[in-house]
This record gives C-alpha cells, sequence and structure tokens, in this order.
C-alpha cells in the first residue's frame, strides 16, 4: 500500500513534571487505517493520544500530522488541523443539551461553516443523538453518551480521530455497536488511532497494533499476525 | 395594607436594579470559579466614566453607554487576560488576592483622580415620578433601573443559549479540557467572559450613578449588595440573581419600613443569614 501517512510520531518522551510516562514511542498511522493501541492501565496510552491531540508536548522527539509537526500546537489548534480526540470517560458538557454539545463540535471555523452537513451525518450515524436533541447531556446513557462524545468528535471535520477507551464501563452489545459505527466511520477515510484495554474488539477492527507497557511500546504489527502468546507477554510483561 | 404597597413596588424595581449589579459577578464565578472582589469597584469606575463623559459631552447619561460599555469590556478583557488568568487553577486563594489588589487600587486611583468628594449623575428624570393613587406613586428613575435591568440580564440569557460564543463560555466553564478539544481557546473565552461582566458593570455603574450619590469608596457596598444577591438567589444562576435581588431589595425596604431606615441594611442582611441557614446554594443554586 502506497497510502499517505496521516500520523507519525517519532521516538517521544513526554513527561508528567519529574515523572516519565512516555519512553521513545513511535508509531505510524497510514490513510484510511485504524490503528490501535493496547495496554494496561498506566502503560501510557492515554499520555500518547493526549500528546497527540496537543493537550501536552512531548520533551524529544516529533509528532507529524501529514508531514508538518505538530509538536508545539496546543489542543484547539490540532482541532482547527482536522485532529479529534474523544477523551477518555467521555467528557461530555453535562449541562448543555445534545444539540449544543454537538454544535460545540463545530466550534472551529472551518467547520462551523459546514454545521448543518456535518449535524446530519451525525444523526444519521447516531440516530439516537436526533431523537434526543433537546435533552440535557448528563440525562443520557453511558451507551448515548460516548455516542454523543463520538458525534462531537465528528462535527470537527477530522482527518484523524482519537479514541481513548471507547468502550469502558459499557455492555458488551453497546460495544458491538459503537465499534460497527466506528467502521463505518472509517469507511469515509478516516483514519483512527484507538486506545483500548480491552484487546478483543479493538484487534479485530484494527489494521495495524502496538502494544504498550510501562510508557514503551514493546510489541507492533498486523493483528492477524500476531499470536495470542505474544500479545499475552508484551501486554503484561512477562 | 395599603402603605404597604409602596415599599413593595420599590422593592421589586430596586431589585431589577440589584440583579444588574450582581450578574456580572454570578456569571464570573459560575464560569471561572472567581469571585471578583473587584466587581463592586468596577461599577463605580463605570459611574466615574459615565459622569466624566456626560459632564464633557452634556449628553444624556443614557448616551454614554455607547462609550462606556466598549471601554469596560475592554477593561474587563484585559484584567482576565493579563492577570486573573496568570493564577487560575492553581487554587482558590490567588486569584481573589488579585482581585482585592485589583480593588484597593482601584479606590486608589479614583480618590487621586476624583477627590473623596460625593457625586452623582445629574439627570432629568431623577426627580420625575408617577402617582398612581395616594398611596402610591412610581419614581420614573427606579422604573428606568428596573427596565434596564430586565433587558440586559434578558440579552445576556440570550447571548449564553444562542450565540456560539456563549455556549463556548458554558461548555468551557462545564468541562475546561473538554473545551479545548472542541477547539475553543478557554483562556481567551474567560477574557470575553470577563469583558461581557464589566459591559454589564458598565450600564450598572451608569444607572447607581443617577440613583445614589458615590465616592471613590463605594465599590465594596455594592459587592456586598452583590453577594447578598447571589447568596440567597444561587451563585451563577440567572433566575436566581433576580429572584435574589428582589427578596434582598424587599427584606431592605419592608425593615426600613416597619422599623425605621436605620434597619434597612440589618434587615436584608437578616433574610440572607436566613437563606444561609435553610438552604445554604441559594434558592436556584444547583451543588
Amino acid at each position: 500500500m502506497a497510502a499517505n501517512t496521516v500520523l507519525k510520531v517519532d521516538g517521544i518522551d513526554v513527561y508528567y513534571k519529574d515523572f516519565q510516562a512516555l519512553w521513545g514511542v513511535s508509531l505510524e498511522a497510514p490513510e484510511g487505517e485504524i490503528i490501535s493501541v493496547i495496554g494496561a492501565n498506566g502503560a501510557g496510552k492515554s499520555t500518547l493520544l493526549n500528546t497527540i491531540a496537543g493537550l501536552m508536548t512531548p520533551q524529544v522527539g516529533t509528532v507529524e500530522f501529514l508531514g508538518e509537526s505538530i509538536n508545539n500546537l496546543s489542543a484547539h489548534q490540532a482541532v482547527a488541523r482536522q485532529i479529534a480526540l474523544v477523551p477518555e470517560g467521555r467528557r461530555i458538557f453535562p449541562r448543555l443539551t445534545v444539540y449544543e454539545n454537538l454544535v460545540m463540535g463545530s466550534y472551529a471555523p472551518r467547520a462551523r461553516s459546514h454545521k448543518d452537513d456535518n449535524l446530519r451525518k451525525v444523526h444519521n450515524l447516531f440516530p439516537r443523538l436526533e431523537e434526543r436533541s433537546s435533552q440535557m447531556a448528563n440525562t443520557l446513557s453511558g451507551g448515548e453518551q460516548q455516542m454523543l462524545a463520538i458525534g462531537r468528535a465528528m462535527m470537527s471535520e477530522p482527518k484523524l480521530l482519537l479514541c481513548d477507551e471507547i468502550s469502558l464501563g459499557l455492555a458488551p452489545v453497546v460495544i458491538k455497536d459503537i465499534y460497527q459505527r466506528l467502521r463505518k466511520i472509517n469507511e469515509e477515510g478516516i483514519t483512527i488511532v484507538l486506545v483500548e484495554q480491552d484487546i478483543r474488539q479493538s484487534l479485530k477492527v484494527a489494521n495495524r497494533a502496538y502494544v504498550m507497557l510501562e510508557g514503551r511500546v514493546v510489541l507492533e504489527g498486523k493483528p492477524a499476525e500476531m499470536t495470542e502468546e505474544q500479545v499475552k507477554e508484551a501486554y503484561f510483561g512477562i | 395594607m395599603q402603605e404597604l404597597a409602596q415599599p413593595i413596588l420599590n422593592g421589586i424595581l430596586l431589585g431589577g436594579l440589584y440583579a444588574l449589579i450582581a450578574i456580572g459577578m454570578s456569571m464570573m464565578f459560575g464560569i471561572v470559579k472567581l469571585v471578583n472582589l473587584a466587581h463592586g469597584d468596577m461599577m463605580i469606575l463605570s459611574s466615574y466614566l459615565a459622569m466624566v463623559f456626560t459632564a464633557w459631552l452634556g449628553i444624556n447619561p443614557f448616551f454614554t453607554l455607547v462609550l462606556t460599555i466598549p471601554a469596560m469590556f475592554i477593561v474587563g478583557f484585559l484584567f482576565q487576560g493579563f492577570l486573573i488568568n496568570r493564577v487560575l487553577g492553581k487554587a482558590m486563594e490567588p486569584p481573589l488576592l488579585v482581585a482585592f489588589g485589583v480593588s484597593i487600587i482601584l479606590q486608589n486611583l479614583l480618590l487621586t483622580i476624583f477627590t473623596p468628594d460625593a457625586r452623582s449623575i445629574i439627570s432629568s428624570v431623577a426627580t420625575r415620578s408617577i402617582v398612581v393613587t395616594d398611596y402610591l406613586s412610581i419614581s420614573v428613575l427606579y422604573l428606568v433601573n428596573f427596565l434596564t435591568g430586565l433587558v440586559v440580564i434578558g440579552l445576556l440569557y440570550l447571548f449564553f443559549q444562542k450565540t456560539y460564543m456563549g455556549r463556548a463560555i458554558r461548555a468551557a466553564s462545564d468541562d475546561q479540557v473538554a473545551a479545548q478539544l472542541m477547539g475553543i481557546n478557554t483562556k481567551r473565552t474567560y477574557g470575553f467572559a470577563m469583558g461581557i461582566a464589566m459591559m454589564t458593570a458598565a450600564v450598572a455603574g451608569m444607572l447607581v450613578g443617577m440613583t445614589f450619590t458615590f465616592y471613590p469608596h463605594t465599590g465594596p457596598q455594592y459587592l456586598i449588595i452583590a453577594f447578598g444577591v447571589v447568596v440567597i438567589g444561587g451563585l451563577g444562576s440567572i433566575k436566581g440573581t433576580f429572584v435574589g435581588g428582589f427578596i434582598l431589595a424587599m427584606a431592605q425596604l419592608l425593615g426600613a419600613h416597619y422599623f425605621g431606615p436605620g434597619y434597612q441594611l440589618l434587615s436584608g442582611y437578616l433574610v440572607l443569614l436566613i437563606v444561609l441557614a435553610l438552604r445554604p446554594q441559594g434558592i436556584f443554586g444547583s451543588v
């Protein structure tokens, strides 16, 4: 495949004050693929996504998006470049209505001018959100809130969608449902980086997988070519 | 019974003004969790500005709003952007101290420029009133205060409900990180919010300047009124600010009516204490 590289993370070290969370992490996401990053709690997966989304800055190494360094972009600038993050814990705006939550997703100028089109697309993808338009977001069920968080990210017209633990705390049926929608999003050519603790679903949809352990990438490759033994070993570090 | 009509009517009208005085402070607490101790002084600064423009240009005080509203927006934007934003998110105390410092600086600046003399904004509506019955007359100025408060707070409500910036301010107050992920520059948004809060202070300052006399040190007096209103009504709630304004003003005027003018402030604060004891989050407060 000669696809363009949308995202290229090259040897980044990221710190929380004195604590080093990432050690020389590298990752590549070709256009239109789903990349899965798995690992136990505290492996640095969220830190990696937050760094790509501009919430944190790497001390060493570079993050490139469509061939340009985005190391020093802050989060609100990254959104304008069409990178969207569905954050861990969903982080919807509880005191805004479902509609207003979606509208906030189109805050960036480019997305704002296509607000109505994008809203229609999101409603097609998640019809439930249209039914609940005028409800306060905190009255939604967990699965609906996750749909809202994804829908809200889609309102910014992303080329790269970062998803942090979207199956956390949801029932298996709901997880299956949400993964189906993710596939649909991906079919439109949007590159997706998934972070999960739950291996099964995310490996099934991924074109390429990275296993992280204690802030490092310890295994990477095509999911089909990884044996269960290898993944387990890398995941638990035994 | 009939003699109660006058204090009750005045209470309602004055409540509208109190709500307008408080709305900017309530709003900033709701959004940034900032207790703006300089709110009263910012309002008195607006009173002085309105007074100066009225005297210089020889125009109706209402027309000075064309100048004072944008001026106070800029003051608020810079106040938030250069001072408050720097110390935000560390703890509750640093922003409080910065606001307190600005309050002292403003008072002394006004003292230096305008001397400690009592001032007021002269306008023709100040002395007019509409006689309704033998027992009831409506002060035109109080009516103007009330209606202006209603319009300003109504506009503010629409701004928060219908515009991108208004929604972004609410989103940022719900979840700052998520707001950044939507492309919202939250620090700039806070600057805008403070600018808008100061726009309401500009209007309140002009009305207060026409209704009462003011000195460089009058600010804290109105800060305390604003506190009373938001504590009674519930911090950060627009509806609550209105109700809080009515209750505080009504308590003051009825207290003055029954026990004499000396008890006006005391009866207001007694009601405040009662609300604090029964419903510490305020009537419309959530948490």
